[in-house]
Formats: structure tokens, C-alpha cells, sequence
């Protein structure tokens, strides 16, 4: 392989992590926006909407098959139950605690993120769990590169969802109260908006997108793991800081960006994928040390 | 040399003009007061001066030394010391230990002087405490030392801010609205207190404040901010006759009025 | 009789300041305390002695902790770093260099203050949520090398780390290690209730209520920080060192981000930020698998649960906060 179809490759395999990557990531930076928090447990709800995508595939593949259609279906379902599972989570868990000292938000945040992890340890007993898509083979050929139509549906699913959430933040009346809310909650409050109801759509539509990952992950990698979360979370944690916190073309972009700095990074002499994800947090701290407001973001300045 | 000299002080935040290019000064041991029409940009002109903000164009100088990049911990140990507009004591903490607060930038220890306890460490120990629960008498709380802050009704705890203040040997007292929310009694006491600051602390005092009667009755000199731009600056009769303040102050007859007192 | 103690002495040892208001009691319950301590090998046999110098590792690696997110409230999720490169500084100098433990030790404590610097630096000024996913960070990078890195002894870890003598005293049997770690957690307890009590502890406390009003005060907020982020770093690596001469052995997986959880469990478990509370969450956290060994992989989960139940109920932890009115 020459240096060409090394590159090529590799950006093929960026932009599909790259997806992954954007999906996870929208959830942090439109929870941030809303309610200014990091939530530690939403890449948990990445690896719950996986497992619920598996469950719901085991219970339609007799109907309609374990191929693209099924997996589709089921992600429909897994989107609808774990975004139910985000508004619990923030109604339960984080509401309460949006007048303590930051520090205890975090720790709540981290101990939801364990409840879940341990939860499915459980259940699991820590064993990987084949996610049982039937999926084919076959692909394109462009010269040298091949694409997988798995990678196609899957990057166009991911676009797709994207898309759908760009509209919904520009064109509909919470998506507009969304971005005001982020920019100033106080004032919606004293407007009439009614701001609960929009956070509890936010961590419903951040939550959905992440299921909508999980589940797409587990039918392309082929399988499920209780500690898949953790990776991921922090991995798409980092995309939304490269794109700017609480921009959602930010997340996008961050998402893309990180996949492919992944992809190439690995080809780099001496960072095999032992290294990788050294790699992607060395590159985290470098950001958050050098350009915290990241591509897209805001400057935040507080006012006193 | 003034204490504090501030010249062509510009602020913005997002596209909004916060300060425009202000010249202002206090001079040493004078009690001066800021007043002007609500978001008139004098809190932030407080955050320049101890370094919360960051102006875009001018220059600060405490005692001639400039002081524009200086952190908020380094002006103060400069001798500038304030109080916030709505109280921000350590309300989990003992009212001694909030103005113990104040200490800390003039005293030593570290990590294994407290540790090994040794002698130096603990005569340290004794004069913060001992200098700390003099500040507390002098804005005359004189027991209930050991109270969480946020237990004390409200005109204690501005006393207690102003301890804490006082407490880091400054030689400017940055006070901002001290007399909101209180009673006319406590606002006597408070005149008092300001006066006493300057006379047996040797402590310059800049005042923001609204009630334009205490301001009348201590201020030596008085500066005027609109619109982040210094309208106006002189004695207490020279304000009150000013056209352009009373125009400031809600247009004339009312504004007359108002800074009657 | 004696007044109860003052200022943040108090706030450090909680309720149990309360408790104790008598010179008498105090004098009465640390000899209890150190009764129990010497007897309980003999009483409880050898299993038990084990476990209990388990607990008094945690109670070191706890105490360390709690002065970064007790005292100076910097959510750090990646304190097992500093127990790794004690653990490793003493493993790969005393294996590859034959160095004494008694000069690894130093050493140890050197590279984790290194570390601390290097980590704290550049992060301690983020805001609090990125703080706490960059330590994070560190941590798995921190693992992730001992890992992948020959002279670490790459996933296998190293093996056949001597035990140290001390004054002709061969300290080799679990026993002998109990009696160090009991050692080692009272001069951790006196440690943390003297940095309390004293300017540092003062400066952590402020930054952590308000920084802002902290830093107007003429407090340097990021030095301070780092002081706290220095201290438990020396703190977990002493931890470090002891418990690799005791194993013997030491592999990555000690020092995943599940280690650094659990530290922050037995922190929060028992009373954030009070001393007490702190020692009594490292049993809690050593101990309940023990007694609740029939659950088996319930055991996170529980005390995941049970941390969560916390927060949303009692964010002062189980020991009662015993503030003053």
C-alpha cells in the first residue's frame, strides 16, 4: 500500500469514527449549553442505547430481520427509551442539584455514570455481548480504497440525524428557546419560557443521539461492553471542546476532526493503537489548555 | 502622585462600552465617592481596578506602579482591598475565620510549617488571629466570633466584609453599595465607621453608592460615571449644582431633588 | 472542663469534635484507638490482618484525596496516578537499580511531585468539570504507559520487589506490614488535621467556597490549588511505595480509573472533607466487600447506589457535619 491508499484509508475510517464521535458529543454540548454541566454519565447512555438496541433487535429480528431495516427499527426504539432514561436522569439526579456547590453536581453526574456501568456489569458479568446484526459484506471499489455500504449507511445515518437535529435547533420554537436558554436562562425565565420543559427536551434529544450511536456501534463493531461508555464519553468529550463547548456545529465538527486525528495519529511512527488513546487525551489537554473556547466556541467572560 | 490613577480606561464586553476612556484618581487617605445612574458601569470600573477585568486600552497605576496585568491576588497584596455588592462572605465559615482570610497575603506559612507546628509557625498563627479579631472590634463586633457567617443578620455580615477588607492592611478600601439594605440607624453607624477608616487606619476609602445623602454627608470629593463616560468630578456643592448630573439623575426638577439629598 | 475546639480544627474533625469535648475523652478514645489498632492482628488472625492493612492503605490514599477534593474541592478522578508512580518510582529502582527502599522512597515522593506540577499547572485554572475529566485523563495516561512501557514491565507489571528493613528489623510478614500501615495512616490522620488547622488549610477552604471573593482577598488561587494538588500527590505516593514493597508485586490495573473511583468513594462515602468521616469511608470501602461477599458483583453496584443516594440526601456524607452555630 503506498502512501495514497494509506491516507485514503485512513480518511475513510476517520469520518465513520468521526460519526461516532460527532453523535456523543452533540448530547455533551447541548446539555452544557442548557444546563452548564458536564454530564459525566451521558457516555453511559451511549453504551445503555447500544444494550437497549440489542434487546429490541432480539425481540424484532424474527419479524423483520437482523439486517439494516431491524437494526434501524430497533434504534428508533433504543432512541425513544433512552431519551425517556436522559429526562429521567436530570429530573431525578440533576434538578435537585442545580443549587449545591458545583462540585456536588459532579459527583452526582460521576455516580449515575457508575449506577449505569455497574448496573450492566451485573447483568453482564462483565462479558462482551455479541450485538447479533446480520450484516453483508459488500461494498465499493475506488481503485485501491474500499467502503463498506455499512460505513455508507452508517456515516449517512449519523448525517442524517444531524441534519434532523440542525433543523430542529434552527427552525423550531424549543430550538430557538434552546439557544436562548443557553445564553442566558434567567432572562428566558422571566419571558415565559418555559425552561424546564426545554431542558427536559434537550437531555431527551442529547440522550436519543447517543442511543442512536451505541446501537449503531454495536451493529457495526459487533459487539457490546458494560465499560464501552467510558471511552467513548471521553472521547467525545474532547470532540466537543475542539469544536467549541455549546456549539452544536461545533460538536459536529469537533466529532470529525477527532476521528480523523485518531485515524492519522495511529499511522504516526511509534503510536501504534496501544497509544491511541493516550493520543486523543494528550490532545484533549492540549486544547483545553491552549484554546479552552475551542474552534467555534463562545469566549466565556464572567460578569460579577 | 495619587494612591490610584487610572487614565483612559476603556472597557468592552461583546461590543458594548463598558468604561470609555476614563481618567479618575484617588488620592491617598481621602474617602471618595462614585455615584451615577444604575449601569453606569461602576461596579466594573471596581473590577478593573482590582484586576477582575481587564481593560482593553489605559492604564492603572497604584502608587505609580502599573498594575493593568497584575492578577486580582497581586493587587490586592499591593494594598488595594473591596467589598462586593452583594455580600460574598465564606458563609460556611466562622466569622473570625473570613476575616482571617484577610491575613493571608501578608503572612508566611506553607505546607511543612504547618505540619511540624514549629514555634515561628505558631507565634504566626497567634497574629493572624489577634490582628483579625481586631478588625472585627473595630467595625464593632465584639463577640460571636465563632458563628458561620451566613448565620449573622445582614447589616453584620457588611460589617464583617468590611473586617475581612481591612484585614489585608490596604491602603484603598473599595466599598460598593454599603449601605444598600440598611436601616437608617446602621447607615449612621456606617458614616461613622468610614470616617474612622481614613482617620485611625489611615485607609482610603472609594465609595459606589446610591444613597446620594450619605454620599453628600462623607464624601470629600465625589465623581460622577454615565454611560461608562466620567461626566463630572469635584466637591460635594459642585455636584449638586452640575447641570449634566442632574440631567444624569432622571432630568431635572427630580434629579435636582435627588442630589439635594 | 475544656472548650470544644475552634475554627476549621473543628470543621476538620466534624461531629466527632462534638463528641469528644473533653480533653479526657479525647486522651480515653486514642488510647482505645490504638489499643484495638495493636491488638487486632492477634485477635483476628491472619486473613483479617490482611484485609485490614488494606484498609489502612485506603485510609492514606483516602486521607491524600480528600485534601485535593475535601479541603481544596477539586473534583480529581484521576488520583491513582500518584499512587502509580510511588508504587512504580520504588519497583523499577529497587529492581533495575538496586537502590534501598529507604532512598526510593524520597525519590518516589520527588517524581510525584513532579508529576503533580506538570499535571496541575496547566489544568488547575479550568473550571471545575474539565478539570475533573483532564485528571482523568492523566490517569488513564499514567496507566495506559505503565502498560505499554517496557521498563515497567509492560501489562505483566513487575515482580520480586524486595521488602524493606528498618534498624536490623527484616519487615516481611503481613503483620510486620500491618504495623507500618498503621503507622503510616496516624501520621496521614496527624498530617491532614494540622494542615487543617493552619494558614494552607484556611487558603484551601476559601478558594473552595468562592474563589473569586478568595482571590480579592490577595489569595493566589492557582498557587494554592496546586499546593493541595502537590500534597495529596506526596500522600499517594507514599501509599505508592509501601504497597509495592508490601506486594511485592505490582501491575497497571491498580491504578485504573475503577482505583481512583474507589478512592473517591471511601472520600464521599464517609464525610467529605472530615477526617473521621474520611477514615471511616476507606473501611466501609475495604470491609463491606468482605461482609458482603455473597453479593458478589452486586458490590459496585451498591455502593454506586449508595453513593448516588448520598449525594441526593445527605451531600455531607454519612458522618453528621457537626458544624457550629
Amino acid at each position: 500500500m503506498n502512501l495514497f491508499d494509506i491516507f485514503t484509508h485512513q480518511l475513510v475510517n476517520g469520518i465513520v469514527l468521526g460519526s461516532f464521535y460527532a453523535l456523543v458529543a452533540l448530547g455533551y454540548t447541548m446539555v452544557f449549553g442548557v444546563v452548564k454541566l458536564l454530564n459525566f454519565a451521558h457516555g453511559d447512555l451511549y453504551m445503555v442505547g447500544g444494550f437497549a438496541g440489542f434487546l429490541i433487535l432480539s425481540v424484532l429480528a424474527p419479524f423483520l430481520g437482523a439486517g439494516w431495516l431491524g437494526v434501524a427499527i430497533s434504534m428508533l426504539f433504543a432512541m425513544l427509551a433512552v431519551g425517556f432514561l436522559g429526562v429521567v436522569i436530570q429530573r431525578v439526579a440533576y434538578a435537585p442539584m442545580l443549587a449545591a456547590p458545583r462540585l456536588s453536581i459532579l459527583i452526582t453526574a460521576l455516580a449515575v455514570s457508575l449506577v449505569l456501568q455497574n448496573a450492566v456489569l451485573a447483568m453482564t458479568k462483565g462479558q462482551y455481548q455479541p450485538f447479533g446484526a446480520s450484516f453483508g459484506f459488500g461494498g465499493v471499489n475506488l481503485g485501491n480504497l474500499f467502503i463498506s455500504y455499512n460505513q455508507m449507511v452508517l456515516v449517512g445515518t449519523a448525517g442524517v440525524l444531524m441534519l434532523a437535529l440542525e433543523l430542529f435547533v434552527t427552525r423550531t420554537q424549543y430550538g430557538r428557546a434552546m439557544r436562548a436558554i443557553s445564553v442566558d436562562k434567567d432572562m428566558c425565565r422571566l419571558m415565559g419560557i418555559n425552561v424546564n420543559a426545554v431542558i427536559a427536551v434537550t437531555f431527551f434529544l442529547g440522550s436519543a443521539l447517543a442511543a442512536a450511536a451505541g446501537t449503531m456501534a454495536g451493529a457495526y463493531y459487533g459487539s457490546l461492553w458494560y465499560f464501552m461508555g467510558f471511552l467513548i464519553g471521553l472521547k467525545a468529550f474532547t470532540a466537543a471542546v475542539i469544536g467549541g463547548i455549546g456549539s452544536i456545529p461545533g460538536a459536529m465538527l469537533g466529532g470529525l476532526i477527532l476521528g480523523l486525528l485518531e485515524s492519522f495519529g495511529t499511522q504516526l511512527p511509534g503510536v501504534g493503537s496501544g497509544w491511541k488513546d493516550v493520543f486523543s487525551f494528550s490532545v484533549l489537554i492540549l486544547v483545553l489548555v491552549f484554546k479552552p473556547t475551542g474552534l467555534l466556541g463562545k469566549p466565556e467572560q464572567e460578569r460579577m | 502622585m495619587s494612591l490610584l490613577d487610572l487614565k483612559g480606561v476603556s472597557l468592552s464586553f461583546a461590543g458594548s462600552k463598558v468604561l470609555q476612556d476614563v481618567d479618575f484618581n484617588v488620592p491617598a487617605g481621602a474617602v471618595v465617592s462614585l455615584i451615577g445612574p444604575n449601569g453606569a458601569g461602576k461596579t466594573s470600573l471596581f473590577n478593573c481596578i482590582t484586576g477582575f477585568y481587564k481593560p482593553q486600552s489605559g492604564s492603572i497605576k497604584v502608587d505609580g506602579v502599573e498594575t493593568m496585568r497584575m492578577k486580582p491576588h497581586q493587587v490586592t497584596r499591593l494594598g488595594i482591598a473591596r467589598t462586593f455588592q452583594n455580600v460574598r462572605l465564606f458563609r460556611e465559615m466562622s466569622v473570625l475565620e473570613n476575616v482571617m482570610s484577610g491575613m493571608h497575603c501578608r503572612t508566611r506559612a506553607g505546607v511543612v510549617d504547618a505540619i511540624l507546628r514549629l514555634p515561628a509557625q505558631r507565634r504566626e498563627e497567634a497574629a493572624i488571629r489577634d490582628f483579625s479579631i481586631e478588625c472585627l472590634r473595630f467595625v464593632g463586633i465584639e463577640d460571636g466570633w465563632h458563628r458561620d457567617a451566613g448565620t449573622l443578620p445582614y447589616g453584620w455580615q457588611r460589617r464583617v466584609e468590611i473586617a475581612r477588607a481591612l484585614a489585608t492592611q490596604p491602603k484603598l478600601l473599595l466599598l460598593d453599595e454599603p449601605a444598600a439594605g440598611l436601616t437608617a440607624g446602621e447607615k449612621q453607624e456606617l458614616i461613622a465607621l468610614i470616617g474612622r477608616i481614613r482617620d485611625e487606619r489611615g485607609v482610603a476609602v472609594l465609595l459606589i453608592e446610591h444613597d446620594t445623602g450619605l454620599v453628600m454627608r462623607i464624601s470629600e470629593r465625589i465623581s460622577v460615571l454615565d454611560h461608562g463616560v466620567m461626566i463630572a468630578e469635584g466637591t460635594v456643592k459642585e455636584i449638586q449644582t452640575n447641570p449634566r448630573v442632574i440631567e444624569a439623575y432622571l432630568g431635572v426638577e427630580e434629579g435636582e431633588a435627588e442630589l439635594a439629598g | 472542663m475544656a472548650a470544644p475546639p475552634q475554627g476549621a480544627t473543628a470543621s476538620a474533625w466534624g461531629g466527632l469534635a462534638l463528641l469528644l469535648d473533653t480533653r479526657f475523652k479525647r486522651s480515653l478514645a486514642i488510647s482505645v484507638v490504638l489499643i484495638a489498632m495493636v491488638a487486632a492482628p492477634f485477635l483476628f488472625g491472619p486473613y483479617a490482618t490482611v484485609i485490614l492493612t488494606n484498609a489502612l492503605l485506603y485510609v492514606v490514599l483516602a486521607l491524600g484525596l480528600n485534601i485535593v477534593v475535601g479541603y481544596a474541592g477539586l473534583l480529581d478522578l484521576g488520583f491513582a496516578a500518584f499512587f502509580a508512580v510511588g508504587a512504580y518510582t520504588v519497583g523499577i529502582t529497587t529492581l533495575h537499580f538496586g537502590l534501598n527502599f529507604w532512598l526510593a522512597l524520597p525519590l518516589a515522593i520527588v517524581f510525584a511531585i513532579i508529576a503533580g506540577v506538570i499535571i496541575g499547572t496547566p489544568t488547575l485554572r479550568l473550571r471545575s468539570d474539565y478539570l475533573a475529566i483532564v485528571t482523568l485523563g492523566f490517569g488513564e495516561i499514567v496507566r495506559i504507559s505503565a502498560r505499554n512501557l517496557r521498563e515497567t514491565g509492560g501489562a505483566s507489571g513487575l515482580i520480586g520487589i524486595d521488602s524493606p528493613w528498618i534498624l536490623g528489623w527484616h519487615i516481611e510478614t503481613p503483620r510486620d506490614f500491618y504495623f507500618v500501615f498503621c503507622v503510616l495512616a496516624i501520621l496521614a490522620v496527624l498530617a491532614s488535621a494540622r494542615l487543617a488547622n493552619s494558614r494552607l488549610g484556611r487558603a484551601w477552604l476559601y478558594v473552595r467556597h468562592d474563589e473569586d471573593a478568595a482571590e480579592a482577598m490577595g489569595i493566589d488561587r492557582v498557587k494554592v490549588k496546586l499546593a493541595a494538588y502537590i500534597v495529596g500527590a506526596i500522600y499517594g505516593a507514599i501509599a505508592g511505595a509501601f504497597f509495592a514493597a508490601n506486594l511485592g508485586a505490582i501491575s497497571p490495573e491498580s491504578f485504573s480509573f475503577q482505583q481512583s473511583v474507589l478512592i473517591l468513594m471511601a472520600v464521599i462515602l464517609g464525610g467529605m472533607g472530615k477526617i473521621p468521616g474520611v477514615v471511616l469511608g476507606a473501611f466501609i470501602v475495604i470491609l463491606a466487600p468482605e461482609l458482603l461477599r455473597d453479593v458478589g458483583d452486586l458490590r459496585l453496584l451498591i455502593f454506586a447506589v449508595g453513593l448516588l443516594l448520598i449525594m441526593l440526601f445527605r451531600p455531607s456524607g454519612i458522618w453528621p457535619a457537626g458544624g457550629r452555630k
